[in-house]
């Protein structure tokens, strides 16, 4: 116990703090029934995670992750959540079946835990964590860019392929036509010409335009 | 003891574990059927980041990012399905998804509530 509070460097704190709160707000995020709740203990998760790249030495990848999470998907959820005005998820309710299944979920990641902890002294240590950090010369991001753009070409391009096919995926599916509704269509708005849509007339007295 | 990537490793198992056990839990929600992948996702990643920074390579991180763009492409796949399946049905609880049955009310009041049962929820 005394060893441990020795080892309670800045950083050490630092996992501590980030890991805890990662735990607790993942057992809130599957745990309370309001979904927008949920997706607000989603990205202090995320902000934790980020915190945790950060004492890793990715730098790049914990920046990425609350651009990408915070600042898009998490707001994408928050926004389709509030839109669609739905109620709390229902009570859970498990059967015999799913508690069999969960056991056996529960089963396989105690076997992985056990695993890990038979081989501690392996991964533990402090020669593991923040060597990246320490010799490098380059920064983390050019590190990521060096080999991001030239060996891992073809699946980078792969992956803009897969954002832009979501994209217009999400665009057709949500894009509908409702009856009823003007618009403006700008080519039949072109088509006309002072032929065919203005006539001059001088209608007499009492009479009016024919 | 100090930090190691054990410790990252632990983390992300329980995240994992703890993702799977709220798709079970929360079965009947979609959107919080997406929130759990996303967490899932997220466990992953702290695995992979872990090992790159264990063992002084980058193609873990860069892998990261891979799964990032494959996550973001998910979720918006899916929350617009999800939006189109609500216009249609008033509902995105996986209980009303009942179309594609041949007639839901008879299906389920009938069925015989057995052993073997499919219809042998909650």
């Amino acid at each position: 116990m005394i060893e441990f509070f020795n080892s309670l460097s800045f950083s050490n704190c630092m996992f501590y703090m980030f890991s805890g709160v990662i735990i607790l707000s993942a057992v809130a995020v599957i745990s309370v029934r309001n979904p927008v709740y949920s997706v607000l203990f989603l990205i202090v998760t995320f902000i934790n995670a980020a915190g945790l790249f950060i004492l890793l030495g990715a730098e790049f990848i914990a920046f990425l992750m609350v651009i990408v999470y915070v600042g898009a998907v998490a707001v994408l959820f928050l926004f389709v959540v509030m839109m669609l005005n739905i109620r709390n998820r229902p009570l859970c309710t498990i059967n015999r079946q799913l508690k069999y299944t969960a056991i056996f979920i529960s089963g396989i990641v105690g076997i992985e835990i056990f695993f890990l902890t038979r081989n501690w002294g392996k991964f533990s240590g402090k020669e593991c964590i923040n060597r990246v950090v320490e010799n490098e010369t380059v920064s983390n991001t050019e590190m990521i860019g060096q080999v991001l753009y030239t060996e891992y070409f073809y699946p980078f391009q792969i992956a803009g392929l897969i954002l832009f096919v979501a994209m217009i995926g999400s665009i057709v599916l949500t894009l509908r036509k409702r009856a009823g509704v003007r618009r403006q269509v700008t080519s039949k708005q072109l088509y006309r010409t002072k032929e065919n849509s203005l006539i001059l007339t001088s209608p007499k007295i009492g009479e009016g335009v024919q | 003891m100090s930090i190691g990537t054990y410790h990252y490793v632990f983390i992300g198992a329980i995240l994992f574990y703890l993702s799977l056990l709220g798709m079970i839990i929360n079965r009947k929600s979609l959107i919080h059927l997406l929130v759990c992948l996303e967490l899932l996702l997220l466990a992953v990643n702290i695995n992979f980041v872990a090992f790159s920074s264990a063992f002084l390579g980058i193609r873990g991180q860069i892998f990261t990012v891979f799964i990032l763009t494959i996550s973001a492409a998910e979720i918006a796949i899916g929350l617009s399905i999800i939006v189109v399946y609500f216009r249609n049905r008033g509902s995105i609880l996986v209980d009303d998804a009942t179309t594609l049955v041949d007639d839901a009310t008879t299906l389920v009041d009938d069925a015989p509530k057995g052993k073997g049962s499919i219809h042998d929820i909650s």
